[in-house]
């Protein structure tokens, strides 16, 4: 088994490989993203016309959100629960709708849902080269939700806390992702099936000034969807 | 110029040119069918091809379910997008950088009715994510909601 990546082994080489491969890249998509943006415009007038009707879901955790709904210059923002909109030719209107409404027009599409993306945390001593009992039962229940799920795929995302520069925060929190990706593998993940990536120190659960150590940033989230 | 430093050469584009095939091949997945139920096809490229949970979808496919179908996809940055009977879905554009989160994602719905539970994408910015219909454009900033799109006849 390999061990768990820790700070410092940053290879510059590989970075600088991946600047030079990703600028063409990126002017190629540019390019072709201006020639889509042609055909969806000349799609757009041939396409005919429709009268909509949107309605704005209560949120699972009660964060204040909202749509804004665009017709013909003409604008309502949607943002209390029910709150809802139907457009005309060039016009859009308010309006209060409801669950059953909403159940009578739009049932087969909710039912039609895929499972909300499940979230796990694993913890790492720095150094460690293994799984801690604990992380071994998160393992266990990271199987137990993929064998729930219809065409399950996991993404690794590793994190780090606020010491180091946010270069080799990057590159260490994509090797701790490489890792347990790895590990999922041998356990008996397709390796199709599952992507590693680094969020190096963006999203810390417990903020802290640059420089703090802190144990409860350096983590992994499994992602199962 | 000599041997060795041909070789040399050749290997390193071979290598450059796998590293961007694969970064290619891996741009080029940005969801997955999860869910379908009765008559659901993705149209790529002008050819349609029936779609069953596991199909992953890229950017331009268009999917469509027929009177008894429906479908649920699941895109990379976790947005959950859900069709009912006689829909018509485009996955206009998509991108999603997996360290940043910066990206964006446009789709329409030409016709028929869609649930959305927007992702990372429009969480990290509230501009980034737009859905559409022929007629109108919605800014989601970072929500659940349902919209149809009823053709009108002329």
């Amino acid at each position: 088994m390999r061990a768990f990546p820790t700070r410092g082994r940053l290879s510059g080489r590989l970075s600088a490989l991946g600047a030079l491969v990703l600028r063409p890249v990126g002017d190629l998509l540019r390019k072709r993203a201006s020639a889509c943006l042609l055909t969806a415009l000349l799609a757009a007038c041939a396409q005919p016309p429709t009268r909509d009707t949107i309605v704005l879901l209560p949120e699972k955790d009660g964060r204040k959100t909202a749509v804004i709904v665009n017709n013909g210059g003409k604008q309502v923002t949607l943002d209390s629960p029910y709150s809802a909109a139907r457009t005309g030719s060039a016009d859009v209107q308010g309006y209060k709708s409801g669950p059953a409404d909403v159940q009578s027009a739009f049932g087969p599409a909710l039912a039609a849902q895929p499972p909300r993306p499940a979230s796990f945390l694993l913890y790492f001593a720095e150094g460690s080269d293994t799984f801690s009992d604990e992380a071994k039962r998160t393992v266990e229940q990271i199987f137990a939700e993929i064998a729930k799920r219809p065409a399950p795929e996991v993404a690794v995302v590793g994190h780090t806390d606020r010491v180091g520069t946010d270069q080799s925060n990057d590159a260490l929190s994509l090797r701790r992702a490489e890792f347990v990706r790895r590990e999922l593998i041998g356990r008996g993940i397709a390796a199709d099936n599952i992507s590693a990536s680094g969020r190096g120190e963006r999203e810390p659960i417990i903020p802290t000034a640059d420089g703090v150590t802190e144990p409860k940033n350096r983590r992994v989230e499994i992602i199962v969807r | 110029m000599n041997h060795q430093f041909l070789m040399r050469g050749l290997r390193g584009a071979c290598a450059l040119a796998g590293l961007c095939l694969s970064l290619a091949a891996g741009a080029a997945d940005i969801g997955q069918i999860k869910i379908a139920k009765g008559q659901v096809s993705v149209e790529r490229a002008g050819q349609a091809m029936p779609a069953a949970p596991g199909l992953r979808l890229q950017t331009s496919d268009v999917v469509k379910t027929g009177a008894d179908g429906s479908v649920g996809i699941t895109m990379s940055d976790n947005t959950l997008l859900s069709a009912g009977p006689g829909s018509v879905l485009s996955l206009d554009k998509y991108a999603f950088d997996t360290t940043t989160y910066q990206g964006r994602f446009d789709s329409t719905l030409k016709q028929g009715t869609l649930a959305v539970v927007s992702g990372k994408i429009a969480k990290q910015s509230p501009e980034a994510m737009t859905v559409r219909t022929p007629a109108t454009i919605l800014g989601i900033r970072g929500t659940e909601f349902v919209v149809s799109a009823e053709p009108i006849a002329r």
